[in-house]
């Protein structure tokens, strides 16, 4: 499996995943995509890297041990809940706001935040488990 | 009778907790003061409490609600009338001499801030308890009380005896306040009020229904396990390894009192029934008996109190149970006479054993001379005990004779018991205030001596109080026991206490010189008696307290057993049946209500579509034939794809897109998971297994399609899909329905699911690292320093848990398997629902709804079956392996 083209191949195709990843997950509220299959791509991505390169070089490329990223993720979505708290509106209502960059409209709001934090659980989870098995005994 | 509100009141139960937060700090910085300073907390709110006295006496009540759950009706709220005023005035009077004495009594012990918090903690739900208006502040105020005494019964918690009296107390009197949780659950259902204010003129009603002796017997066995009352007396005792301050405070004075309070407090809505009054007296009576009874059998002076106190409360249970004006008044007069002497001895039995270092009363005598201030008080307490005017003590006794001063046979039969009862427990009193302190000077280890300034204030004070009530009588009456009575009985009951000659010329006086002779006969053979009793006790096998450890123990032990069934450990046993379940679950409803669903036509399907068929098939056939596991893992993952493709064809390229991501992440974690296996590459298995697998892969196959099916039969219920189709741009700002639904309209769901993700994340990282010996990086890992070590020590365990470290990967990788597959079917379902209805409609606007109807009814059956059957397969290859492994 870990051929010298594999390896080669494997930092290329792994940006460009987690690249697609970012993108997927910010045109999801529109077109097909989300946090949650944006997520999935980006571990698989993490997956494969772990493969090529071996676990040590990822965690040291991550920086964050993944099982962190997913914490993060899921207190962004709390939060991103209880921003609506501070509109005198229930726990995990949507707020919107537009901004205008020249031409174009940017919409930002709290579910984006929310789906964000779906992303970071899926990616970290996901990526916590792929690289933990692919760890073998030595710790590598 | 119109309430006056004052919020102030809502602080009486704050305040000391406030304090207890703060007691570790003081004691820190103030040392020996420590008592002297925290006791301004307390002593603050008794004056404050004084303030009151007028309001209450004149038959008003105070009462403050802080809004807590609107949604359940449900307010945090307090009042002060007679009953609680009484209650909250013992509470923080007797807690004030408490915490002072227990500043010295405690000094130079390393945890003295700690159980100075205790103490102030218990003080603050006690306080609560007698304050609640609601029923359900009061159950919380009540389990604080259980848990509170748990801490102080164990504060010594270095010694087993306390450990298990802590729990013993706790078991039953925390068992009792789940009782007293249902009841009033009930009671509110059939009322409809939370508010015990709101309560009393309910009783009539109440009494009418079918289900009012369930909510009776609830409220009493809340009361009896808090109050100790027979068969639930034996924990009482035992508390007696708490500290002596504890003992004082909480099991004579104030805690098991509140099982009376609770009883007191419910008397016009459960009380006047026949059911009451016969469980009340009868159980009051043995309780009242036995304690007394066994409370001569003890030569420690804390056992015999607390025996005392359990015949105590088996009085005042009595009393209530009689529930006659006069008995009510009685009951009250005895409560504060009882809480006055019995915490007087208790604290004058800590001080003997500071002074001399025993509670033994056959090691003690002569020390007249040496503690001449602890002798006067204790005479006091015991002249209230046995009842002597002109302590308060006599009018309790004179007004409880008075109660059945009616010639009727039960009534005697009762009369009887209290005038037994009364006179052994005069034998109690006077044994401590005399065996210790006349005859010849007995030889103790320490040499006796009075207790300081804060040791003796208490009982002082107690002493000046119980005889001050006696001599002033009338407006002892009129300020505290009208009012409580009154409030316990729901009507108007008149003081008739005072002082005039003519008390000693009635017939009732009799009774109490008839309980007098008794208890000076018993007195003059004292020693007798008590080695009777021993005698008696010691030819018994059996006792309470026994069969609670039996209970316990027992109860241990069918847990385990039950464990043991449930919980072998087998991993192919419990995967068996889960499907087993799974595929009976799904087929037997269906055949039980007769709705089975016909079976369909042929469907109208394209070539490309057979195609897909096809593949799905040719992924199934190739995991049952693959020669090696890696090929059946990969070839099931064929068969995924061909599913994430029908998805596709039928417009929810969503649900395709997910299913793609998932399938590909399956196959390389299960990859990844058998590279950590050790299993062989081939997959065999005997004929037996390949028929119980292959069962249990076709029992579940059919029984989901089967279900998918049924589903289908019903005809769509298209509102929500047309609400998400038609709100979700202009609500929601979003054209794509599915991941609206997801982050938007049930983003709580999500929310949810994230964090089942991230829990189901964190234990199978755990069950992987348990095998591979602990983290290396990341978190857990241990420190540069200590990692040689865990290294070490790894390597030396590994060699013969080969065969644990099998059964664990394999645990890992189904758990790894199972939460990616819920996670996928979790999507899959909640995106199907929406997107194969509404965005069908909403976005592909070329089909026709008639044709994408009939396009979902026919896409289950094809695609879940296969799915299904094709995962246990390989669910089941691992199963096998692992047993020749073995």
């Amino acid at each position: 499996m870990n051929t010298i083209i594999f390896r080669t191949i494997a930092p290329f195709l792994v940006a460009i995943m987690v690249v697609f990843s970012v993108f997927v997950l910010l045109r999801g509220h529109n077109e097909p995509g989300g946090g949650f299959i944006g997520g999935l791509i980006a571990a698989s991505a993490i997956a494969i890297y772990g493969i090529a390169a071996g676990v040590s070089e990822v965690r040291k490329a991550l920086k964050i041990d993944p099982l962190a990223i997913a914490g993060f993720g899921l207190f962004i979505a709390g939060l991103a809940g209880l921003l609506s708290l501070g509109a005198e509106a229930p726990f995990l209502t949507g707020l919107w706001t537009y901004f205008e960059i020249g031409n174009a409209k940017v919409a930002l709001s709290s579910v984006l935040i929310f789906d964000i934090g779906v992303y970071l659980v899926v990616l970290g989870t996901i990526s916590a488990i792929a690289l933990a098995l692919e760890e073998n005994e030595e710790g590598e | 009778m119109a309430p006056s509100l004052d919020f102030t009141i809502a602080l009486i139960p704050i305040a000391p907790f406030l304090a207890a937060f703060l007691a570790p700090w003081v004691h820190k910085f103030t040392g020996q003061y420590a008592g002297w300073i925290l006791a301004i907390i307390p002593a603050s709110v008794f004056v404050y409490l004084l303030n009151f006295i007028q309001l209450i006496a004149s038959g008003s009540f105070v009462s403050t609600a802080l809004e807590w759950v609107p949604s359940y009706g449900l307010n945090f709220s307090f009042f002060l009338d007679g009953l609680s005023l009484t209650f909250a005035l013992l509470i923080s009077g007797i807690g004030t001499i408490i915490v002072i004495y227990s500043g010295k009594y405690l000094k130079g012990h390393k945890h003295q801030g700690r159980f100075l918090a205790f103490i102030l903690m218990f003080m603050g739900s006690m306080l609560g308890l007698v304050l609640a208006d609601n029923m359900v502040v009061l159950f919380i105020f009540w389990e604080l009380t259980s848990i509170t005494s748990f801490l102080l019964i164990g504060f010594d918690h270095a010694r087993q005896a306390s450990r298990r009296a802590a729990i013993q107390a706790l078991v039953v009197t925390g068992g009792g306040g789940l009782a007293l949780l249902v009841g009033v659950i009930l009671l509110q259902q059939v009322l409809g009020v939370w508010e015990l204010s709101a309560l009393r003129n309910y009783g009539q009603i109440l009494q009418e229904q079918a289900i009012f002796p369930v909510i009776l017997i609830l409220f009493i066995l809340a009361a009896f396990t808090k109050s100790a009352q027979f068969p639930f007396h034996f924990w009482l005792p035992n508390a007696m390894e708490a500290p002596t301050p504890v003992s004082a405070f909480l099991h004579s004075a104030t805690m098991v009192k509140a099982g009376v309070y609770l009883l007191a407090r419910m008397n016009p809505v459960l009380g006047a029934n026949e059911i009451w009054t016969i469980t009340l007296v009868a159980f009051g009576s043995i309780t009242l008996l036995w304690g007394a009874t066994w409370a001569l059998r003890q030569s420690d002076m804390k056992q015999m109190l607390a025996q005392t106190t359990v015949a105590s409360l088996g009085l005042l249970v009595i009393l209530i149970g009689i529930g006659t004006d006069i008995a009510i008044a009685a009951m009250v007069i005895y409560l504060i006479a009882h809480a006055l002497y019995k915490a007087t001895l208790f604290l004058v039995a800590g001080i003997i054993d500071h002074g001399t270092g025993t509670r033994e009363i056959t090691e003690l005598g002569g020390m007249m001379k040496l503690m001449p201030l602890t002798f006067i008080v204790a005479a006091v307490a015991a002249i209230s005990m046995a009842g002597f005017p002109p302590a308060v003590g006599f009018f309790a006794k004179e007004e409880m004779y008075l109660a059945l001063a009616q010639m009727e046979w039960h009534t005697i039969a009762v009369l009887i018991v209290l005038i037994l009862g009364n006179a052994m427990m005069l034998v109690v009193g006077a044994a401590i205030a005399i065996k210790p302190f006349f005859g010849g000077l007995k030889a103790t280890s320490i040499k006796p001596h009075d207790g300081s300034l804060a040791l003796i204030i208490g009982p002082v004070i107690f002493g000046v109080a119980a005889l001050s009530a006696g001599v002033f009588v009338k407006e002892f009456g009129d300020i505290f026991i009208s009012p409580t009575a009154s409030a316990i009985y729901n009507l108007e009951v008149e003081n008739h206490l005072k002082w005039y000659l003519g008390m000693f010329l009635k017939p009732i006086i009799l009774l109490s010189v008839l309980t007098w002779v008794i208890g000076g006969l018993l007195f003059w053979k004292f020693d007798e008696v008590r080695k009777i009793l021993r005698r008696v006790d010691e030819s018994f096998k059996w006792d309470f307290d026994i069969g609670f450890d039996w209970l316990m123990f027992g109860l241990i032990r069918f847990a385990d057993k039950v464990t043991r069934i449930w919980h072998h450990g087998r991993l192919e046993i419990y995967m068996i049946v889960v499907f087993i379940s799974l595929g009976v679950a799904s087929i037997l409803p269906l055949i039980l209500t007769n709705s089975l669903p016909p079976v369909p036509d042929m469907p109208d399907l394209t070539f490309y579509e057979w195609g897909v068929f096809v593949m799905a098939v040719a992924g199934l056939v190739s995991v049952l034939l693959a020669k090696t596991r890696l090929v059946a893992i990969v070839s099931l993952g064929i068969q995924g794809f061909a599913v994430a493709l029908i998805f596709l064809l039928f417009g929810a390229p969503d649900l395709a897109f997910t299913q793609f991501m998932v399938e590909t992440l399956t196959v390389v974690i299960l990859a990844l998971v058998m590279t950590r296996l050790y299993l062989d590459k081939r997959d065999r298995r005997r004929f037996e297994d390949i028929l119980r697998d292959g069962g249990l892969a076709v029992i579940c196959g059919v029984g989901l399609m089967v279900l998918l099916m049924a589903v289908l039969q019903t005809p769509i219920d298209l509102r929500l899909s047309e609400f998400f189709a038609a709100t979700s741009v202009p609500i929601a700002h979003g054209h794509n329905i599915v991941n609206v639904i997801l982050v938007d309209y049930r983003g709580l769901d999500t929310f949810g699911e994230i964090a089942v993700v991230m829990a189901a994340g964190v234990s199978i990282l755990a069950l992987i690292r348990i095998r591979a010996g602990g983290p290396q990086t990341g978190i857990g890992a241990p420190k540069k320093s200590a990692r040689k070590n865990i290294t070490r020590k790894t390597t030396t365990r590994k060699k013969p848990a080969v065969k644990k470290q099998v059964s664990k990967a394999v645990a890992a990788k189904v758990a790894t398997k199972v939460a990616v597959r819920a996670k996928a079917v979790e999507k899959n379902v909640s995106q199907k629902s929406a997107k194969t209805k509404a965005a069908s409609k909403a976005k592909v606007v070329s089909k026709t709804k008639t044709v994408s109807k009939a396009k979902v009814a026919s896409k289950p059956k094809t695609a879940s079956k296969p799915k299904v059957a094709g995962k246990v397969k390989t669910k089941g290859k691992t199963k096998a392996k692992k047993g020749v492994a073995k």
